[in-house]
């Protein structure tokens, strides 16, 4: 099993998760971040002054798949967020050694 | 303000009554004969003319039912009601006396409502402008200044600024707009005391400083008059009293503060004496020949300036927010967390301002209250235009808050000059005050002075903007014999003496109005700092630093703003 974890941009998570969904993806759990990477942040204006804006606002999708889906999930988080500007985020893919359902106790693939 | 009554008002209220002796031309001539067997060698006027009562040993007023200031007519069909054909002119006359007072009553009442919800506005205007974790102490000093600044007005403000307000200087012709009963507030102190001709002491002085009458509204000020006028006076103070909350916040100590909100009538109200209560200010027409004295209809100095000024000398003894400046003393921006609020609290306060400058003439016979709204309306629509201008002239977006404080600045700008200019004048006002509320607050930015949410710049600088720009625009149209003003070269050149500025030809007042502009500045800046300095020995006015950077809801106040959200961040 694998864990996909993406962080992209805000506004491409709707799509991205229509075509998670296209690939037979059943769930998964987002979070709203803050970070930057070779983007950095920027600085804007307030009553005339700078204030730096030092950390932007991204969404972390975590999915988990069996080891098999794992490429096509990327695949189709890379069609969907990349805007091809600076900024459009990365892609980790994590071995998971144990997934339980807590409601039944199953466990392996069966509890994804 | 509104101490100074003009002819036209009386004018008018003549003109109301000869039309009603003119409808009902039976009723005179049937009054006529008992009058004149009477053979009275003087008119006998009635006693709310004089203002005396007929016995001596029983004065009329103060009068806490208002049942001596004419009678309200009663139409009522059963007999015990007024019965038309059975008036005579003098009946008549008392029921229209009495809807004269009712009708300013309600006006002034109203409007004051509506200045007291102003208090809502800046709530939202200074909080909106302040950081998440300052914003429960920031809204609660905009609360709590409200029942203290009242306790402290009532206490001792009130006979302060208004205790002798009867021996003001007025025009010929004058009457109390609010009802005879004002006249109980006639005692005070000053230089040099006025005699009559009999060498009695009248109650007035040439030089008036302090009101001393109406300490706790005790029974000397038992009238429902007096307490019209207090209560309209009251709620203006809230709104001086409650500018230096935003120039000081997120850093000011709540005790500290609570000192604070029992002091400031002391300083606003002997300043208001100066100008609305009767005082050397307002008599600077009579004893200088300046104008028709220091003019300020509704309050950019008494108000405005005043707050601003006191805003000025807390912002400069408590020092700048931790992060406002960084190491080589550069100013940095600590953006407020809620816009929408801050654009909220902005239109409420233009709400307001339709009590605060209408309201001013404390009569709503006053006809001139149609050119005061919309003056009011044309300044603070410029005032906002005003800043987007100089926002872009600079190559700035049109930053929101900014704007904001754009048409708050033409508003506080005409408060003085409302009854006196035209529009075109009015909306010259506004544009320049929202070009100069742009300027004024990258000035005292750069020069160390913090001010969160630009009081100084709205409040102060524009407070004296107001006051001078009475002494440009003002057209001499209306204010005839303001401050007991009328001279007989003006009336021979204009046809009545009018508050008019150098642009229509009287410069002595605009001199006038640069004296007045000085005292509030110097006596309110030096009040207010030496008030700070000394509050601070009693109680440290600045929070300590690991508070500040936490936030002051948590430790000042014990409740967050928004304790479901809070993320901080510790500002270095």
């Amino acid at each position: 099993m694998k864990q996909i974890e993406a962080i992209i941009k805000p506004f491409k998570l709707d799509e991205v998760k229509e075509a998670l969904s296209k690939v037979g993806i059943q769930g998964m759990t987002i979070s709203e971040v803050k970070g930057f990477g070779r983007q950095k942040g920027h600085t804007e204006l307030y009553r005339g002054a700078e204030y730096s804006v030092d950390f932007l606002p991204k969404v972390k999708i975590q999915i988990l798949v069996p080891d098999e889906k794992a490429s096509q999930v990327v695949d189709a988080i890379l069609q969907t967020a990349r805007t091809g500007k600076i900024g459009d985020g990365k892609i980790f893919v994590i071995p998971v050694e144990e997934v339980i359902r807590i409601r039944t106790g199953e466990k392996g693939p069966d509890a994804i | 303000m509104c101490k100074a009554k003009t002819v036209w008002l009386f004018l008018s209220f003549l003109t109301i009554l000869a039309c009603a002796g003119a409808v009902r031309p039976a009723i005179a001539e049937e009054a006529a004969p008992p009058a004149a067997g009477a053979a009275a060698p003087a008119p006998k006027l009635p006693a709310y003319f004089t203002t005396t009562s007929p016995e001596p040993d029983k004065p009329l007023w103060p009068d806490p039912a208002g049942g001596n200031s004419g009678v309200w007519a009663t139409p009522a069909g059963d007999g015990k009601g007024d019965i038309p054909e059975k008036l005579s002119l003098p009946d008549l006359y008392d029921r229209i006396a009495h809807n004269l007072f009712s009708i300013n009553i309600v006006w002034v009442l109203v409007t004051g409502f509506l200045v007291m919800f102003m208090q809502a506005g800046f709530m939202f205007v200074e909080t909106g402008l302040c950081r998440a974790k300052n914003a429960a102490h920031t809204a609660a000093m905009n609360f709590m200044i409200y029942p203290l600044g009242c306790l402290a007005f009532w206490a001792y403000g009130f006979a302060i600024g208004w205790g002798n307000w009867w021996n003001g200087p007025v025009p010929p012709g004058w009457y109390a707009s609010l009802g005879p009963g004002l006249s109980v507030l006639s005692e005070g102190w000053g230089l040099g005391a006025a005699v009559d001709a009999a060498g009695k002491l009248t109650g007035a002085f040439t030089y008036g400083i302090i009101g001393a009458k109406g300490f706790f509204l005790t029974s000397a000020v038992n009238d429902v008059s007096v307490m019209v006028l207090f209560f309209f006076m009251m709620v203006f103070m809230d709104t001086t009293a409650t500018i230096p909350t935003g120039a000081m916040a997120e850093r000011w100590a709540w005790k500290n503060f609570c000192l604070y909100g029992l002091w400031i009538a002391l300083p606003y109200c002997i300043y208001a004496n100066w100008v609305w209560g009767g005082g050397w200010l307002a008599q600077g027409g009579l004893n200088w020949g300046l104008g028709h004295g220091a003019v300020d209809f509704a309050g950019s100095g008494v108000v405005h300036a005043m707050g601003g000024i006191i805003g000025l000398a807390g912002a400069m003894v408590i020092g700048a927010r931790i992060g406002k400046y960084d190491s080589h003393g550069r100013p940095k921006a600590l953006p407020g967390h809620n816009v929408p609020m801050v654009v909220l609290g902005t239109f409420i306060l233009a709400f307001g301002w339709f009590g605060f400058n209408p309201g001013s003439t404390l009569a709503g016979t006053d006809l001139r209250i149609g050119f005061v709204v919309v003056n009011t309306l044309l300044a603070s629509i410029t005032g906002a235009i005003g800043a987007h201008l100089a926002l872009s002239f600079k190559g700035l977006k049109p930053d929101p808050t900014m704007l904001c404080n754009g048409m708050l600045a033409g508003l506080v700008a005409i408060t003085a000059p409302c009854a006196f200019v035209n529009p075109v004048g009015a909306a010259i006002i506004g544009l320049v005050g929202g070009i100069l509320v742009v300027y004024s607050v990258f000035f005292w930015e750069a020069r160390g002075i913090d001010d969160p949410v630009g009081a100084i710049s709205v409040h102060g600088v524009n407070g004296l903007w107001g006051l001078l720009s009475v002494g440009i625009f003002a057209t001499g149209e209306y204010g005839a014999g303001w401050n007991g003003v009328v001279r007989d070269e003006m009336v021979k050149l204009y046809g009545a003496d009018g508050v008019r500025g150098l642009l229509y030809g009287d410069f002595s007042q605009f001199v006038m109005q640069i004296i007045d502009c000085a005292a509030v500045a110097i006596f309110g800046f030096i009040m207010a700092y030496v008030w700070f300095k000394v509050s601070d020995l009693i109680t440290p006015i600045r929070v300590d630093k690991e508070t500040e950077v936490e936030g002051l809801d948590g430790p000042e106040m014990g409740t967050l703003g928004y304790p479901d959200f809070q993320i901080h961040r510790g500002q270095e």
